[in-house]
């Protein structure tokens, strides 16, 4: 999702910058800038890659596990009875390639467990199994 | 109407009044205001008549004279049932209905103004996140006293909540250690330090100094009420023990009286700031769940931070922990010796451990940060590790629980023992949470076998723990003897 959008945005500044330096100072800067942007473009969707690669989870019996990061890996462990509820959000981009993202809230601020790009049937299945289960395993503060 | 005497207290099913004198403290507040406002108009006024000012000011006063007035007759509460309901506000109406049973804690405010004339501030808490919080100023002190025996008596025996208004101390702040310990904050450094510089600047280059001193001014002021608020905050401080918690009463002007319920507390941290260190001070705060406060959007559950100890020797420190977290300290080990070089300065004091109810971990360097977390009240654990973290082979594990600071972090582990503390932690909080529910705030001290321990009290090597409390069997060197677990101080 996020490679689609950074694709279409890098072409987009390419062809923009390439043509304002065509106007402004001939053929070859425009070509050169456009050149450069959509390297960049590349290797930004290669990270992005990475890092939609490195995402995982999985639902276990009473938790939650959710990895992310390249750089800085990460390793969340949820328990469900510890969710105070679940959001969904689709963006329109992700609309727009039938996605959505996943968000666990707990009453910590700073266990965020958000599984992004998930097919909007998957992400329904999910928050309705995530609300289910939170449900028969609540437990008070 | 307006002289309508004062019902006699609950749990009778009448409309019920505030004190008569309530217009009259209410003023009080804005007090202060007032003298800065004066202060800035007769500052102003030097060359001109300054009766403008001082006209308004009367006018203003009576304004709010009247709008207290007003407000103290729209403003009654009364028991319907099992609810308190308190209804105010003569354009914007506003009813509120508490029910008992959900009350979590009763605070009595006496600000100034208020103490001298006998009156006080009451106010509820509820138990949920629902934000919705009782306030009734004011009642008189003894209608105010009764009127929170009523209201506890719903969960709490009205015969224990009676006998605890004079319950155990548990520790106290004498003036002298209370001044000490500000004077030796970070903030009186700097001012002090300030202050003397800009003196010693004086001597030589006056105009100098006085371009610096107004422009420091504010800075400096600000300062002071920091050291003023703390001061005047913490004075008197005495920590009572209370069936449902640890009960407070502190001030100086405005004396606070407040409870911290023990199913509440999510964290426990014991500060020891370097100055302190070599007194043997420290500090004790409480991260407390469902306190008064807004609730922030999204966030759950508001969380407050207290101050249970606000200083005081490791002997309270200890006494109180002991209260808190029930069982013997988990043993805390270090990191590994790697991690020297990926935290420096931190190193020298990081260590962390947990047992069967709890995590505790040490860091920080200058303020040395000793923090306890209930594994019952855990709302997730993290596994982290950064870029630096990689090549040394660690990782860092997070126990994160409800609100936005506390938690504790097994900073710098080697990988292999963060993934065993991951499974670990996750399984122990699950058993915890299970075996408790919400209401246990003995969690840890029956979860912890009979045995030989440190001994809380720091006065032996060890101290035998049995059955939920500590003996008074101690041993040091392996030889036994005997002295009582925990004498009042």
């Amino acid at each position: 999702m996020r490679r689609a959008e950074v694709a279409v945005g890098s072409a987009l500044l390419a062809a923009l910058f390439g043509l304002i330096f065509w106007a402004a100072g001939g053929r070859w800067p425009g070509v050169i800038s456009a050149l450069v942007l959509l390297a960049l473009g590349a290797l930004t969707a290669w990270f992005l890659r990475r890092r939609v690669g490195a995402w995982r989870y999985q639902e276990r019996n009473e938790d939650l596990l959710v990895a992310r990061g390249v750089l800085v890996q990460r390793l969340s462990v949820v328990p469900y009875g510890r969710m105070q509820f679940v959001e969904v959000t689709a963006g329109p981009v992700e609309r727009l390639f039938q996605l959505s993202t996943v968000k666990l809230h707990t009453a910590a601020a700073a266990s965020d467990a958000r599984i992004p790009g998930l097919e909007r049937a998957e992400a329904a299945r999910l928050r309705d199994r995530l609300t289910e289960l939170g449900e028969s395993m609540a437990a008070g503060m | 109407m307006t002289d309508a005497p004062l019902q006699p207290a609950p749990p009778n099913e009448d409309w019920c009044r505030l004190h008569p004198l309530t217009p009259i403290a209410r003023i009080g507040r804005l007090v202060p205001a007032f003298v800065l406002l004066l202060l800035i108009s007769t500052v102003h006024s030097k060359a001109e008549n300054g009766t403008a000012e001082t006209d308004y000011l009367i006018a203003f006063t009576l304004l709010s004279a009247v709008y207290g007035y007003i407000h103290w007759m729209v403003t009654r509460w009364r028991f319907e049932g099992d609810t308190l309901r308190i209804e105010t506000g003569l354009i914007r109406k506003d009813s509120r209905r508490l029910p008992l049973a959900r009350i979590q804690a009763v605070d009595i405010v006496r600000p100034f103004l208020a103490r001298l004339l006998g009156v006080s501030e009451l106010r509820i808490r509820l138990a949920g996140s629902g934000g919705t919080d009782g306030k009734l100023a004011y009642l008189s002190e003894a209608q105010a006293a009764e009127l929170r025996l009523v209201l506890l008596a719903g969960h709490v025996d009205a015969a224990t909540a009676a006998s605890s208004n004079t319950g155990l101390p548990m520790a106290s702040v004498d003036t002298a250690r209370l001044l000490a310990s500000v004077f030796l904050s970070l903030v009186t450094m700097i001012v002090v330090g300030t202050v003397s510089a800009l003196i010693v600047l004086d001597q030589f280059e006056p105009k100098t100094a006085a371009a610096a001193a107004a422009f420091l001014a504010v800075y400096l002021l600000s300062a002071a009420g920091v050291i003023w608020r703390r001061l005047s905050g913490q004075y008197a401080f005495i920590a009572v023990e209370a069936p449902e918690g640890v009960r407070i009463q502190r001030g100086l002007l405005q004396t606070i009286s407040e409870t911290v319920p023990y199913g509440r507390i999510q964290a426990v941290r014991q500060v020891e700031p370097l100055l302190w260190r070599p007194f043997g001070w420290c500090r004790l705060e409480v991260d407390v769940a469902g306190a008064t406060g807004r609730n922030q959007r999204g966030e759950g559950t508001s969380v407050v931070r207290k101050a249970l100890l606000p200083v005081g020797s490791q002997q309270d420190s200890w006494h109180l922990l002991a209260r808190l977290l029930g069982g013997p300290d988990p043993e805390r080990t270090a990191p590994p010796g790697r991690a020297r070089l990926k935290a420096p300065l931190s190193f020298h004091f990081l260590s962390a451990g947990h047992d069967a109810a709890h995590a505790v971990c040490v860091t920080g360097r200058i303020n040395r940060a000793t923090t306890w977390v209930p594994l019952e009240k855990s709302q997730s654990i993290r596994r982290v590790q950064g870029p630096l973290q990689r090549p040394l082979g660690l990782a860092t594990v997070h126990v994160d629980v409800a609100g936005k600071r506390a938690r504790a972090e097994f900073r710098d582990r080697s990988i292999d023992e963060a993934d065993q503390l991951v499974a670990e932690l996750t399984a122990l909080s699950r058993a915890a949470r299970s075996g408790h529910g919400d209401a246990a705030p003995a969690a840890g001290r029956d979860a912890a076998p009979s045995g030989w321990y440190p001994d809380p009290a720091g006065r032996h090597e060890q101290r035998y723990w049995h059955e939920g409390r500590w003996t008074e069997h101690v041993a040091n060197g392996g030889r036994r003897s005997a002295d009582a677990p925990t004498p009042s101080p």
